[in-house]
């Protein structure tokens, strides 16, 4: 999936994946995707309940080996 | 999106691990647009209270009780396993190794977020401790009432 800017959370756990997306998510433009690299599987279910939560777009995810890629769209500001 | 969701925290224990648990659902929280506020009271108020200096208080007992309840974010212990010292500091170097933010860094962080952190008055005054005890983060004290008024308001209370 294509990604307008990603951001790394490799190593890190609950609830930092998060706190960063929120943090990131506001530099980014209305329509722009978000990519988050991250290991905690934690993120699988966050990730969506975040955006939930947020009113972002949840895109999708995919994983190879341990390395586990999340997609979201900013939909509002 | 509506009306701006609140979570209101009472954190009671001055546990390590369990402020730390406290600290993570604020700053989830307020990462999901939550309007965040942490109560301390009782044993909670430790977390808050500055690492450095002494702690002034009247009286003979409420001085003492100062100095065996130091408290500071840098102090507090494991609620398990504090074993002396060497429990806290097995789990504080777990915590390194694995990129969770210390007590302290989760206040400042949290503080950053807009999370609130609110001093219980009665216990402010049963412990014999003012608001210069508490770090510049710490919002002025307040009481059960305020607490009440913000927690029937949220969607999500806890007490730890």
């Amino acid at each position: 999936m294509k990604a307008d800017q990603t951001l790394d959370c490799m190593g890190l756990y609950c609830p930092m994946p998060i706190v960063k997306t929120a943090e990131k998510i506001k530099k980014l433009k209305t329509g722009e995707v978000l990519e988050v690299v991250a290991d905690d599987k934690g993120i699988k279910l966050d990730m969506p309940a975040w955006a939930k939560a947020t009113g972002h777009e949840f895109l999708g995810m995919e994983e190879k080996g341990g390395e586990i890629k999340v997609y979201v769209k900013k939909t509002h500001d | 999106m509506a009306d701006t969701e609140k979570m209101s925290i009472v954190l009671f224990s001055g546990d390590l691990d369990k402020a730390l648990a406290a600290f993570m659902l604020a700053t989830t929280g307020a990462s999901m647009g939550m309007e965040v506020k942490i109560f301390f009271t009782f044993w909670g108020l430790n977390v808050i209270k500055k690492n450095e200096g002494s702690i002034k208080s009247k009286g003979l007992m409420r001085k003492m009780l100062n100095i065996m309840n130091r408290g500071g974010s840098k102090r507090l212990k494991l609620s398990q396993f504090h074993m002396f010292g060497l429990g806290t500091w097995m789990i504080k170097r777990l915590m390194k190794e694995i990129n969770m933010p210390s007590v302290e860094e989760f206040i400042k962080m949290s503080h950053e977020m807009g999370v609130k952190l609110i001093p219980c008055s009665t216990t402010c005054g049963l412990m014999g401790v003012d608001q210069e005890a508490f770090r510049p983060e710490a919002e002025p004290l307040a009481g059960a009432a305020y607490f009440l008024a913000e927690a029937s308001q949220s969607k999500v209370t806890l007490f730890i």
